[in-house]
């Protein structure tokens, strides 16, 4: 009888989740379809106009160059990171990732401040070369593939060191052993074995870059990719060729992904992960540098105080009051009046209060789901189980923008009999928005942990004589609490800075920090921006170096 | 003996600890020397110091004269079998067999020839195209020795090549082993912390204990005649009693009041505390309270087949260890024990502090 309560409970939550997160999608294509007049006549129109195809286009290769310049930079600096030792490595190695802490928008900003026509670096440059014009302009793709590159090399540098740290020794001296030298075995097994590593992070890269908004937003000026071409059809009351849009996103992440997992399934199936004759788990030792021990070092603190550099713009402009700083090269007066009005002002609280409920409400319900969902899905005959797993890792390859369209959509009408009720224009909207994109972050935390839970561990408090609940309560959840933490926090902060989810459904009463940095922005309140900007960012890192892969990634063992 | 491998006063400190003290060793042409130790005896530093893998803070280590301490390992052209076999698993068993006769730029025909032959003596002929996640225990440890001898090393060196095996399999995989080691002929140096093996294997065995060699021979010289008491005591089953040494006599004196004929193996003053290590089989019941017999309670026994294992708390309150008919006395019962006539002498030992 337990059983069958079992499935009726994961039936119900399969349901859920087909709700929230599949039929959206669907009322969204049936729109962009002309439903109920069926047409293909939307999708004719997409085709026909160029400016779709340059969208769709760029989208496309600015996500394919972010790859590639993400792993330039973020691959190498891992092998230095984990394989050589010199001074500082450790403090650095850490402060490589700092980038990871900044929220899209507000990395965007920071770059703004930096290297806008009136940042700190153009104006520095400008007066160096007694230039009378701003040396460059930051906009177009260049700017884009900019910030996508500083934002998103630290996937490929987490993954590989990850992946490095992973690595048994035995592995190497075994090629050694039988007289490869450092290039071949580095082309012959280093790389083979960090292949999955590589594709996580190239994975990860290119659906970030497809669904990223912020750099697009700011810096595109004409130059369009498909999250903001939805936007703008969106504000030019062309609701159809919005839907469109959306649908060709949502396809191209899609496929995307699909390509990316194939392709790692036919390396599975070849035995790449299959991991022969049990490994030690050893990590080879770091090299000590010799005489290049210092170049290194000091390349490194350079390299560090490069990435600190938009943090660093971001404290300072948070400290000039507003109007006091005009034409000097630095900034005349320094204070914490910023962070003062942020806190004395309502309305400047109110978006700060709006962000931290809405993440909070909707990062509970995203753990509580995401537990229930994994501990259903993951048992001895779980019905269900394939089912679970994709709908609440779904939202994680969808881009933002796509699950805004959707919600937008399908919660804009009262049709209840059709599971659709007005939320659009309400304070339910945005949390539930927050809750979709949160549920493969707290939902693979808990699939990853249950997984790897030991079911003896459950059995025994069975035969102790606890019932389902309590082993639940006393076992299985304490055990998880720190790959759930992980997973909370991360959805937590996703929610607090969001940006290109609000941007389509916040309303003035329910505007979250980000829409707020941005109307300071248009405002000329940098001070308040950067204000806003440095706390959503001082969340992130407290987050992110508690809970997160940040703090130094584990050396086997 | 012609010397062909030769350690010389190896020494090795790994985070501020010397786990190989002054460590010398000579093996001739297609010798198998054992390194037998308990763990942390230092003798898988000692095998990686020879593979090239750690480099050592003193001492050297040569091939027929030509020195190859600071020689990287991808030069050695020394053949390792790893404990966990270590084997690429992104490749095939032929791309893992071939890995070696590739960096060694052999041409793709030949390679194959050579794959095809190593295979085929360990009895992997057909297994080229099977991933290696895809075989058994015995099979990968297999490959992983197939590998190792593909590229003809000059020397072979075995990690614990058996401890990944099930028991039942570890038996019928060293016979295949040494017979594969010696139709090869070639010189090979193996770690391994169970004795059976290493005297199965090994044509002498080298005894580590805290990163020192203790002694080197043949299985029955280490047995017959231990250089040490920790050798005396790890090689084989013994008893240690406390004892007094008398030089005169060279007698141990012991607590009971009997004294013992024995052979003192290092040099021993008169009046010396010594540890009297002494075999089973070199112990024996006396008929009763007979001069040189101490006296004890039977306290267990331990059935071998003809034999039976019988444990002794003497009155002194130490147990020994006597191999005795099985109905030679009972649990519980008093019992007296003496040197038995025939068996190995008790061998006498500087007391360590």
């Amino acid at each position: 009888m337990r059983l069958r309560g079992r499935d009726a409970a994961a039936a119900a939550l399969v349901l859920l989740l087909v709700w929230l997160v599949c039929y959206p999608l669907a009322i969204t294509l049936g729109e962009a379809l002309g439903a109920p007049a069926w047409t293909l006549g939307h999708f004719a129109a997409f085709v026909r106009r160029p400016d779709e195809w340059r969208a769709l286009w760029a989208s496309l290769w600015i996500s394919f160059a972010t790859v590639g310049l993400a792993a330039a930079v973020g691959v190498p600096l891992a092998f230095l990171f984990e394989r050589a030792e010199f001074p500082g490595r450790r403090v650095l190695g850490a402060m490589v990732a700092l980038p990871v802490v900044l929220p899209p928008l507000v990395g965007v900003v920071a770059f703004l401040f930096l290297y806008g026509e009136s940042g700190f670096v153009s104006r520095a440059v400008q007066w160096a070369l007694r230039l009378h014009e701003p040396p460059w302009r930051l906009s177009g793709p260049g700017a884009i593939l900019l910030v996508h590159a500083y934002s998103m090399y630290v996937y490929f540098y987490l993954f590989t060191r990850a992946g490095l740290a992973g690595l048994d020794a035995a592995y190497l001296e075994a090629a050694a052993s039988l007289g490869a030298g450092p290039a071949r075995t580095f082309r012959r097994v280093t790389l083979p074995l960090l292949r999955p590593a590589l594709a996580g992070a190239a994975l990860l890269t290119f659906l970030t870059s497809l669904a990223s908004f912020s750099a697009p937003y700011i810096f595109g000026g004409t130059f369009r990719v498909l999250t903001t071409q939805i936007l703008f059809s969106r504000l030019n009351g062309d609701v159809a060729m919005a839907m469109v849009e959306t649908t060709v996103l949502a396809a191209a992440a899609l496929a995307g992904l699909f390509l990316l997992q194939r392709h790692e399934a036919r390396l599975g199936a070849a035995g790449v992960e299959g991991g022969a004759g049990g490994v030690r788990g050893l990590a080879p030792p770091r090299r000590r540098l010799g005489g290049s021990r210092i170049p290194v070092a000091g390349l490194s603190w350079a390299l560090a105080i490069f990435l600190l550099l938009p943090h660093a713009t971001l404290i300072l402009v948070s400290l000039v009051p507003s109007g006091t700083w005009t034409s000097e090269t630095f900034p005349p007066v320094l204070s914490l009046a910023n962070y003062r009005s942020l806190f004395a002002e309502p309305e400047r609280l109110r978006p700060i209060v709006n962000s931290l409920w809405m993440a909070a409400v909707s990062t509970a319900a995203a753990l509580a789901v995401g537990v229930a969902a994994a501990w259903l899905a993951v048992s001895r005959r779980a019905r269900w189980r394939g089912a679970i797993e994709s709908l609440i890792g779904m939202p994680w390859a969808l881009p933002g923008t796509v699950f805004a369209v959707a919600l937008a959509a399908t919660f804009s009408k009262h049709a209840p009999w059709a599971g659709r009720f007005v939320l659009v224009g309400t304070a339910a909207i945005l949390p539930l928005a927050y809750f979709l994109r949160s549920l493969p972050l707290t939902g693979r935390a808990a699939f990853a942990g249950l997984r790897q839970l030991d079911p003896a561990l459950d059995e025994a408090g069975a035969s102790l004589g606890a019932g389902t609940l309590r082993r639940l309560w006393r076992i299985t959840l304490p055990i998880l609490r720190p790959a759930l933490a992980a997973g909370a926090a991360l959805a937590f902060l996703t929610a607090l800075g969001d940006f290109v989810v609000s941007v389509v459904l916040y309303t003035f009463e329910t505007r979250p920090i980000a829409i707020e940095i941005l109307s300071s922005l248009r405002m000329q309140e940098m001070g308040a921006a950067a204000a806003y900007g440095i706390l959503l960012a001082v969340l992130s890192a407290a987050a992110f170096f508690v809970w997160g892969p940040g703090s130094e990634p584990s050396r086997g063992g | 003996m012609a010397e062909h491998l030769v350690l010389d006063a190896l020494e090795k400190r790994l985070g501020g600890n010397l786990v190989t003290r002054g460590v010398s060793l000579a093996v001739a042409r297609s010798e198998i020397v054992a390194l037998l130790g308990p763990s942390g005896s230092g003798k898988t530093t000692i095998l990686r110091l020879v593979a090239g893998f750690e480099t050592p803070d003193a001492g050297a280590i040569r091939l027929d004269g030509e020195d190859l301490t600071r020689v990287p390992p991808q030069r050695r052209n020394f053949g390792m079998v790893f404990q966990h076999y270590a084997l690429f698993p992104h490749m095939t068993v032929e791309q893992n067999v071939a890995f070696g006769l590739e960096a060694r730029g052999i041409p793709p025909a030949e390679r194959r020839r050579r794959v095809a032959e190593t295979l085929g003596a360990v009895e992997l002929a057909g297994f080229e195209e099977r991933p290696v996640s895809r075989l058994s225990g015995g099979q990968q440890q297999r490959v992983a020795l197939a590998r190792a001898l593909a590229p003809r090393p000059r020397v072979l060196l075995l990690d614990e090549p058996l401890s990944n095996l099930d028991p039942t399999l570890r038996e019928k995989t060293r016979r295949e082993l040494k017979r594969l080691i010696r139709a090869t002929g070639i010189t090979t140096l193996f770690v391994t912390h169970e004795q059976e093996e290493a005297f199965d294997l090994g044509d002498r065995v080298a005894v580590l204990h805290g990163g020192r060699l203790e002694q080197v021979g043949p299985p029955q010289d280490l047995y017959d005649s231990p250089a040490t008491r920790f050798v005396a005591t790890f090689i084989g089953r013994a008893s240690v009693l406390p004892a007094t040494w008398s030089a005169a006599r060279s007698e141990a004196m012991l607590a009971g009041g009997a004294s013992w004929r024995a052979a003192g193996e290092e040099p021993l003053a008169d009046s010396q505390p010594v540890d009297l290590v002494v075999r089973p089989e070199g112990l024996a019941f006396a008929n009763g309270p007979e001069p040189g017999a101490l006296a004890g309670e039977v306290v267990g026994r331990r059935f071998a087949g003809r034999f039976a294992y019988y444990e002794i708390a003497l009155s002194s309150g130490t147990t020994v260890e006597v191999l005795a008919a099985p109905s030679a006395a009972e649990p519980g019962a008093r019992a007296f024990i003496r040197p038995a006539p025939d068996g190995p002498v008790p061998r006498a030992y500087r007391r360590s502090a």
